[in-house]
């Protein structure tokens, strides 16, 4: 019997390849998804905003956590939100930005928007449960 | 956002230099409140180093968390409570903290977070 479906926001702190927090955020909510239920938006914090940069190249033999995030936020056309704030200062930037601090280059990938703490607020608000994955 | 806001209680567990956390928790409780969320703090393991007078960062070139913590009460953050097991563990005196704290004991803090609609630890 399949459980009644809720809304899930998901909280990501962790730094992908060195924390599992980004990999095992993932699962959790393609599960969620194919379970039936509904994603409202995915926030990455603290240093989870490196998954949003484009210049990461995986070994071969490794998992692209990013591919993985983006083939998944299309399929079911996931909100993915990078906080603004914590990207900037770890180098994740768009052209947007790029632009305002005079930066030769923009590397955010496709898929991820930059966006404020507003965006997480928004989350406990506008969904049945907030689950954290942490450092 | 909703029309009814959904309670928050942001759980702060981690010492506040080394890392980056508390500085991090502590700006989205900012943004709870300037959402006019009403947000509740807990303080639980090394976070309650944190609530600790005389933090003097000059030396390691960060930002005061103690210069910024006590917006909170002005920020219509009323509700600050503090795990009086993670400061007895740690031998601090809850009178000499930094913020005007309720202790919570250990077998109290399940209400604590039953009372709150959404949790966001850190």
């Amino acid at each position: 019997m399949s459980p009644t479906p809720i809304s899930f926001s998901i909280l990501v702190y962790g730094a992908p390849y060195s924390s599992q927090s980004v990999s095992t955020a993932y699962r959790f909510t393609k599960t969620a998804i194919e379970k039936g239920h509904r994603i409202h938006r995915v926030f990455f914090y603290g240093d989870a905003v490196q998954i949003g940069s484009r210049l990461v190249a995986v070994p071969q033999d490794e998992v692209d956590l990013q591919l993985k995030w983006q083939q998944l936020g299309e399929q079911y056309q996931l909100d993915m939100v990078i906080c603004i704030a914590a990207a900037l200062k770890r180098g994740i930037i768009n052209s947007d930005e790029a632009k305002r601090f005079e930066k030769d280059a923009s590397n955010l990938a496709e898929g991820f928007t930059l966006s404020g703490l507003g965006q997480m607020i928004d989350a406990t608000q506008s969904s049945d449960r907030i689950v954290t994955f942490g450092y | 956002m909703t029309d009814k806001k959904q309670s928050i209680l942001a759980v702060l567990t981690k010492p506040p230099y080394g890392g980056t956390t508390a500085k991090e928790a502590l700006d989205a409780v900012l943004t709870a409140a300037a959402f006019e969320v009403p947000v509740s703090v807990l303080f639980m393991d090394d976070a309650v180093f944190q609530l600790l007078p005389e933090q003097k960062t000059e030396g390691i070139e960060v930002k005061c968390l103690a210069t910024t913590l006590p917006v909170l009460p002005m920020y219509d953050v009323e509700h600050i409570y503090v795990d009086r097991k993670a400061l007895v563990d740690r031998g601090i005196d809850a009178e000499q903290l930094i913020l005007s704290v309720q202790p919570v004991e250990t077998d109290t803090l399940r209400s604590l977070f039953q009372n709150h609609s959404r949790i966001l630890s850190f």
